[in-house]
């Protein structure tokens, strides 16, 4: 799916990531943990090619990033669900125009896949308030939104940022079982938080393995958490 | 050219979707609309002037150049002798059409505005005038000059370039500036509407990242905002243009007093020629609000 070949990133003050090598196997379940300011949006963004290398290799289904055209890039989004630390909505479309703007962007026609969304809004629990402007929507609701955005194209990965930053336990508990449910479909995971108890309530349910990162490195976490 | 061929017209077709992802924007649309409309209504009034100075060129060149005058100015007594002998030169001269000699009466008559209907023209030493008119391939006046010169020492040909040459030269002029006006209105144009895009752009910076983030690709991106300012500098530059041709229409109708500026408008099938104009405005701004949004782009990964 995604594959980093000593990998680093540097912002220009120096490197932020260096030497990072990591291979997401289809299926896999990962959580990404570490300081906040370490790189773990970083890291993501390296995944979904906002960000490009500054040496080393990313993979991305099997194709070096660092040649792929503009137009690659946006099709190989297309198969990856992000969730945004900051969501990034459309703030002027309601959430239901937002949840469907990947399938409207991709040329999809959105009339189609109505009962679809319907659906996915439903399993987010946000079937009441499809009408309703982003800023009307409290943290949580934003936090389901996005999840729902990221996965109505069917992606092959979700990548999420701190998809639980703004919300309360309960609300986390239930975002990370839609996230489990989505990797039973078969989908690859990858979470970056910092909330060490939301990754012990997940792998009860799930086999999920844990990175950290730490000095710039990335490093499997033992299993003591 | 040809990418450019097919952007335009999936532009036309146009996607009611791909527009609402880009937030309404109040007042660049008015701005847009108003500059354009503008340009447009003095796109009008310089392709009036070059049509008409166009018109005033060849008219002048035509006519001046059809008929030209020879003076003879000799003693009372050789007039009528020089009259004659200048008389068979033009017609055995190849180029000249006809040759006439004026009456006294018409001579009396092109005096008249000057001196009075009660001009004793007989007892004045008033110069005999021949109107020469030429057929179209025109005669060699440096040889009719010489000719001239040995069969009637007092014959002086004025074949009019003398007024003819300077006066086609400000036609052309004139016309030149005009067309040099269109070029700059649409230059200008196409500058305004990109400043007016950028705007836009620069507004919308966080709505295009979040397009690009879910997979947008660029041409659907630029495609949104392409639309608007090309749909927006196409009905403002038809405001302007029919704003224009209607006041074109209203000046005063080209006459004979009024001279060279009451000719200043449209005629025949020149009517049609502004209505190029907004979809020449059109196509600047496809062009000027494409190249902004996709070097925008390119800012993005």
């Amino acid at each position: 799916m995604i594959e980093l070949q000593n990998v680093a990133y540097n912002y220009g003050g120096g490197e932020l990531l260096s030497d990072i090598s990591l291979k997401l196997a289809p299926g896999s379940f990962h959580f990404l943990t570490g300081p906040s300011g370490a790189g773990k949006s970083t890291f993501l963004k390296l995944c979904y090619m906002e960000l490009m290398a500054t040496s080393g290799r990313v993979q991305v289904f099997g194709r070096d990033v660092a040649t792929m055209g503009r137009d690659e890039i946006a099709r190989n989004r297309q198969r990856i669900g992000v969730v945004h630390q900051d969501c990034r909505f459309l703030d002027h479309l309601p959430i239901a125009a937002n949840v469907a703007l990947p399938l409207r962007v991709s040329g999809r026609d959105t009339s189609a896949e109505e009962a679809n969304l319907k659906d996915l809004l439903s399993w987010v629990g946000l079937e009441d308030r499809a009408d309703a402007l982003p800023a009307e929507l409290s943290g949580g609701e934003k936090q389901r939104a996005a999840l729902a955005r990221a996965v109505i194209m069917s992606p092959d990965v979700v990548l999420a940022d701190e998809p639980t930053g703004n919300v309360d336990w309960e609300m986390s508990k239930r975002l990370m079982s839609l996230l489990v449910e989505l990797n039973k479909m078969g989908k690859t995971i990858m979470i970056a938080t910092h909330d060490l108890n939301l990754i012990r309530t997940a792998k009860s349910q799930v086999n999920a393995r844990v990175l950290r990162i730490s000095n710039r490195q990335l490093q499997l976490a033992g299993a003591d958490l | 050219m040809k990418l450019d061929a097919s952007e335009l017209i999936a532009l036309l077709k146009g996607d009611a979707q791909a527009d609402k992802v880009v937030p309404p924007s109040g007042y660049t649309a008015t701005l847009t609309l108003f500059t354009s409309a503008a340009m447009a209504f003095l796109a009008v009034f310089a392709l009036a002037l070059s049509l008409a100075t166009g018109r005033l060129a060849d008219r002048w060149a035509s006519e001046l150049a059809r008929s030209s005058t020879v003076r003879i100015s000799a003693p009372a007594g050789q007039m009528d002798a020089q009259t004659r002998a200048a008389l068979e030169v033009l017609r055995t001269t190849s180029g000249v059409a006809s040759a006439k000699a004026l009456s006294q009466e018409e001579q009396r008559k092109l005096l008249e505005p000057w001196f009075g209907p009660d001009l004793p023209i007989e007892n004045l030493p008033v110069p005999q005038l021949i109107e020469v008119i030429e057929d179209s391939s025109g005669y060699d006046s440096d040889g009719l000059r010489l000719r001239l010169s040995a069969e009637a020492p007092g014959a002086v040909l004025d074949d009019h370039t003398r007024w003819r040459k300077p006066l086609i030269k400000a036609a052309d002029r004139l016309r030149f500036l005009g067309l040099l006006s269109i070029l700059l209105i649409a230059l200008a144009t196409g500058a305004m509407i990109t400043l007016a895009a950028n705007a836009a752009l620069s507004a919308n910076a966080q709505v295009i990242s979040v397009l690009r983030l879910v997979g947008a690709h660029d041409a659907y991106i630029a495609r949104a905002f392409v639309r608007r300012f090309t749909l927006r500098a196409l009905s403002g530059a038809l405001i302007g243009v029919v704003a224009g041709m209607v006041a074109v229409a209203f000046l005063p109708s080209a006459s004979e007093t009024g001279g060279f500026l009451t000719g200043l408008g449209f005629q025949g099938w020149h009517w049609l020629l502004p209505f190029v104009i907004p979809p020449l405005a059109a196509l600047v701004a496809f062009r000027a609000t494409r190249t902004a949004a996709l070097r925008r782009l390119k800012e993005l990964t």
